[in-house]
């Protein structure tokens, strides 16, 4: 089924309760390789025919105003996947 | 006075909002997310709750309910709106109030009687209140940061909109210590304490007089009644 993803993080300058939970349970595991963790969202638009560039446009329009709220996330990316 | 009480699907306050309206004179009216029209209310109350489950953001699926389309039209014509935790977290999903609230900078639910200070008493929810006057009223609320980008915050604390400020202690890592907002009008008032459970003696917060004799949060519901009846 063609899709369009778009993929939602926290701002980087913005504590991320979520990511810094995960990081600590990973040290507690052993894994002091990892510096940080960050949890973003992944949010997948489903279509019933081929995905258009103005359908492109449309789920970058729907991410920045919707999805996202630009005081707090950024939209860091809006791809096709077939 | 009729007061319409938005009740979203997982909002919890609504009857508290009913209750208080009820018990400073006013006629609450219940309001639908689905309503799109206001039943001729003459004021708007968003209370609080975890509107569709705070699914995406809190307060984001709420902003864009049928109902909402109907109060940000009413609002720019000067209808007075209160949006109290999570429907301040509406308010400013909708954008008729700046900035944005995030997780608890203590990563925990956070449920106090708190202390506030009322910085701005030119709106119709506030004008009962004194300039400066402490008032104690219950918060509780997981996701309450209030964040901004400095310009905004610049703009905020210039054009005195910040309406309401956490004193002593700031309980969500909210910037400026910021617990509520109005807009550049003063129709649109926005906190995140719970005014609607500080009505009652024997139910609101404790006071130096007596345990649960809190009533600081009456004075938003009587204060929006006299604006009424006055304009």
């Amino acid at each position: 089924m063609p899709k369009i993803i778009v993929e939602v993080m926290p701002k980087a300058d913005l504590l991320d309760p979520a990511g810094k939970a995960v990081n600590n349970a990973l040290h507690r595991n052993g894994h002091n390789e990892i510096a940080n963790v960050r949890i973003g969202k992944r949010i997948e638009l489903h279509f019933d025919r081929a995905v258009t560039e103005a359908d492109v446009a449309a789920a970058q329009k729907i991410g920045e105003e919707f999805l996202s709220n630009a005081v707090i996330e950024d939209v860091v990316s809006v791809t096709i996947e077939n | 006075m009729r007061i319409g009480v938005v009740t979203f699907p997982g909002t919890l306050d609504d009857r508290d909002a009913q209750r208080a309206v009820r018990l400073a004179g006013g006629e609450p009216v219940a309001l639908w997310h689905a309503d799109t029209n206001l039943h001729t209310v003459d004021a708007v109350v968003l209370p609080g709750g975890f509107s569709f489950g705070d699914y995406l953001r809190c307060g984001a699926i709420a902003a864009q309910a049928p109902v909402m389309e109907s109060i940000i039209k009413a609002a720019a014509g000067g209808l007075p709106v209160l949006g109290i935790c999570n429907g301040f977290q509406v308010l400013v999903e909708s954008h008729l109030l700046p900035g944005g609230l995030i997780r608890n900078d203590v990563q925990t639910f956070v449920c106090r009687d708190q202390k506030l200070v009322v910085e701005n008493v030119d709106t119709p929810w506030t004008n009962e209140f004194t300039l400066g006057q402490e008032i104690t009223i219950p918060l509780k609320n997981g996701e309450g940061g209030y964040i901004a980008d400095a310009e905004t915050l610049k703009r905020l604390e210039g054009e005195g909109l910040v309406a309401f400020r956490y004193k002593d202690f700031n309980p969500n890592g909210s910037m400026n210590d910021i617990a509520g907002l109005r807009n550049e009008r003063g129709n649109v008032v926005g906190l995140m304490p719970h005014p609607e459970h500080a009505v009652e003696a024997g139910f609101g917060p404790d006071t130096s007089v007596a345990m649960r004799s809190g009533v600081d949060g009456l004075k938003f519901f009587t204060s929006v009644l006299k604006s009424l009846v006055e304009a």
